[in-house]
């Protein structure tokens, strides 16, 4: 039974586990189709102009998104194709433009609201959480809010307390908000699409540090109607003892964890989370059922968060499959501190995750 | 009824036009001044004189009055425990609600805050509507899950009833910009009060607004206290009207209707050409902020029967009525009458309808449809059963009976109290 629903998840596009990965690089033109590469914010922009020129009520919004040609260049070229009406640059008010772009998603139109990071979108978190997540639901369907608040969230590299926190946990635990958290530029590229083309509201959390980062796509996913489904988990590597949970960059150190952890005989399973809520808990569960073991890795502050959610998930519906307790690796519980060697203590590394996949298979000492 | 030609709101004109066919006054103009001038700043003002019709006259005795008395029904509603939580209620503000539709059309937006009632039947919602929203029963306009501060008619222009003070501006900045991409030649009131005024998003959606010239108008309900609090202690300025700065605006005696009337007109074709304008209404409310509120411990009770007397919009129009002779005395009261008895009947109407079906506690979290589960595990499957349930068939209402159920692509679920018993398969 799980083997269906497995089955079915892994044939939802996707292409590149860790291995394949590896001997694509190798192989270079052995294969007749030829692995493409493209940049996360390559995917990003590509799938903002294909979905601006799709749909002419799509319309993106925030700082620097227009002659500046986006913060972190995710809107670069945008301005020039679709004109300032269509891509337009705001004052440094997030309340205020936040709250415009949903004004404006209640009388129809799809913004894509930019935070340049997401530490700013707590200035107008009472717009994304009461203005927009409430909204179809207070209003019993009458007012929906087709919106999508994008931009990058988490650490990055050296910029301090107020500009490291992870906001996942946070907007995933709002009823009537979906919040997605790609890795790959596959995810960028569908997550972003069906995002934009969904008619709730979405939080869309990418990562300033994998924008520059380049991973194989096919074909399929550069075609403009590909798009990914919300709320599906992605297998990034199939294995048998030990299941890792990740989103977002930290998929990328559950990989490499895992590439060390097979060199031990540990094969260790890394499910991509890629969407934060509504969570993929048949996916991970049945991953727990066949491994019985658990490790759930993020970024973000421990206490309440997304790795709780899944530890608490299992628990309620696979508690006798688990032979180990669920091991938790998250951001140290304190602000991010700007040292680069307590920095690095205060985000998870992939030696904590190689640890706490050992000690879930007894075999640390 | 037959010469009735005019543009309709909800409510039913039967006596007014019995009163006109009598004396076949319909549409004869009339002219009427303002209480006072307007005043304005950074522009021209209005003139004081405002053309209007015994027709226009009439009705907007009725609507207010009609306004007034379900407000006053709420009240007796909230004391009797029929209504919970929270309930604001606009009596002594009913002219600006009457004054602002008869400026505009049902493609203009208005947002407003939570004291909504009379707003919401001025863009057509139904007594019926609101009562029963009051009550949270299933045939209220948000099916009795929003409440007295959510009533929302989006097909008359009225997005909201919003509780969190000074959201809505930003909000209808928002309805304004998409107006504006969608070039549909229609502006947005976003009303506030004046403890909302002093609110940093405000600022934040004005200047936008004034920089991309939204066809935005924000209305300051000054009726002088944000909850407790008079004016005078919350604002260094309260000059509401000029605290857009680069942005003109114009200050109303907000219990006016025809002044409200003719601001409305004026600030609607300021901002289809120009860009973002503030319509200061001056206004009251007999109630105090809430039910919860008395009213009476930061005003005195001089001070409110002072207005009631001195300022009372539905009396202002019963006496330009009775001056220019478009009724008589008695024939108002009539039409008194049968305002509460149609009040009476929408309340005893929406008494009967139903509360919600407990299966709408998980309807329109998100757009698309919903399945409710009752169920220990959504892995207890039966498998012999796979290939005959499709999503839709899986969808059943909660009940006391185990079901196997296949969730097919189960996307996402949402959990009751004990998460074990009730959850939901939502889209």
């Amino acid at each position: 039974m799980w083997g269906i629903i497995r089955q079915r998840a892994a044939c939802k596009g996707n292409h590149a586990s860790n291995l394949e990965q590896g001997i694509r690089a190798i192989a270079l033109r052995t294969f007749s189709s030829s692995a493409k590469q493209m940049t996360v914010r390559d995917a990003l922009n590509s799938a903002l102009d294909e979905e601006m020129s799709a749909d002419p009520k799509v319309f993106i919004m925030g700082e620097e998104v227009g002659e500046y040609q986006g913060a972190y260049k995710i809107s670069k070229g945008l301005l020039d194709k679709y004109g300032p009406d269509r891509v337009v640059d705001t004052p440094i008010t997030e309340a205020g433009f936040a709250g415009i772009g949903v004004g404006a998603a209640y009388y129809g139109l799809r913004p894509v609201i930019e935070f340049m990071t997401f530490n700013f979108s707590m200035q107008a978190i009472d717009h994304i959480i009461n203005s927009a997540a409430k909204s179809n639901y207070m209003s019993a369907g009458q007012i929906s809010v087709p919106i999508v608040f994008r931009g990058p969230n988490g650490a990055a590299a050296g910029v301090g307390a107020q500009h490291s926190q992870c906001y996942a946990a946070w907007y995933g635990a709002i009823p009537g908000l979906k919040v997605l958290a790609p890795y790959s530029s596959e995810d960028a590229r569908g997550l972003l699409k069906a995002a934009i083309r969904d008619p709730d509201p979405v939080v869309f959390l990418e990562n300033e540090l994998l924008y520059g980062e380049s991973f194989p796509i096919s074909d399929e996913v550069l075609d403009s109607s590909f798009s990914l489904p919300i709320g599906k988990a992605k297998i990034e590597r199939e294995g048998k003892d030990v299941t890792i949970t990740a989103f977002s960059k930290m998929v990328g150190y559950a990989l490499q964890a895992a590439d060390i952890l097979a060199k031990e005989g540990i094969n260790a399973e890394v499910i991509n989370l890629r969407t934060i809520r509504p969570l993929d808990r048949s996916t991970i569960n049945s991953s727990v059922r066949k491994t019985n073991r658990l490790v759930t890795v993020e970024e973000g502050f421990p206490q309440h968060g997304v790795g709780a959610e899944i530890c608490a998930t299992v628990v309620e519906d696979s508690f006798e499959y688990l032979d180990a307790p669920v091991e938790r690796i998250a951001g140290a519980d304190v602000p991010m501190p700007y040292a680069a060697n307590l920095e690095r203590m205060a985000v998870p590394q992939v030696e904590d995750i190689v640890r706490a996949a050992k000690r879930a298979c007894y075999r640390s000492h | 009824m037959a010469q009735l030609t005019r543009r309709t709101t909800a409510l039913q004109k039967t006596l007014s036009a019995a009163i006109l066919s009598t004396r076949h006054l319909s549409t004869s103009p009339i002219t009427v001044e303002t209480s006072v001038p307007f005043t304005a700043h950074n522009i021209d003002p209005p003139s004081r004189s405002v053309e209007t019709t015994p027709q226009e006259l009439l009705t907007f005795y009725r609507d207010m009055a009609l306004m007034r008395r379900m407000e006053i029904a709420a009240d007796s509603l909230y004391k009797s425990k029929l209504i919970r939580g929270f309930c604001h209620l606009y009596d002594g503000q009913e002219a600006v609600a009457v004054g602002m539709e008869a400026a505009i059309t049902k493609k203009d937006c208005i947002i407003t805050a939570y004291r909504d009632h009379c707003i919401f039947l001025g863009r057509g919602g139904t007594l019926l509507e609101a009562f029963a929203e009051l009550m949270g029963r299933k045939d209220g306009c948000s099916k009795g899950k929003g409440g007295s501060m959510h009533f929302y008619k989006k097909e008359g222009g009225f997005y909201g009833g919003h509780g969190i003070v000074g959201a809505q501006i930003p909000l209808g900045c928002g309805l304004a910009f998409a107006q504006k991409y969608s070039k549909d030649e229609n502006v947005t009131f976003a009303m506030y009060g004046d403890g909302a005024a002093n609110q940093g998003q405000l600022f934040e959606a004005l200047n936008m607004a004034a920089l991309w010239d939204l066809p935005a108008i924000l209305v300051c309900e000054n009726n002088h206290y944000g909850m407790g609090t008079a004016e005078w202690r919350a604002a260094k300025s309260p000059a509401y009207y000029k605290r857009g700065d680069y942005v003109p605006g114009l200050k109303v005696d907000g219990m006016d209707a025809f002044a409200v009337k003719q601001a409305c007109k004026f600030a609607k074709e300021h901002a289809l050409k120009n860009g973002p304008i503030i319509l200061e209404m001056d206004t009251y409310r007999y109630h105090g902020h809430s039910m919860s509120d008395p009213g009476s411990t930061y005003r005195t009770r001089d001070e409110i029967s002072g207005v009631r007397q001195e300022r009372d919009p539905i009396e202002r129009i019963r006496k330009l009525i009775l001056s220019h002779d478009l009724a008589t005395e008695k024939e108002l009261k009539d039409t008194e009458k049968e305002v509460r008895k149609e009040v009476d009947e929408a309340i005893a109407k929406a008494k009967e309808s139903p509360l919600p079906d407990p299966s709408e506690l998980f309807t329109n979290v998100y757009v698309k449809g919903y399945g409710v589960e009752l169920n220990k595990s959504l892995l207890e499957l039966d498998l012999t059963n796979l290939s005959r349930f499709s999503v839709e068939q899986s969808l059943v209402l909660f009940s006391n009976i185990k079901l196997t159920l296949l969730v097919i692509d189960c996307i996402s679920q949402s959990f009751g109290a004990d998460r074990k018993e009730l959850r939901a398969v939502l889209p």
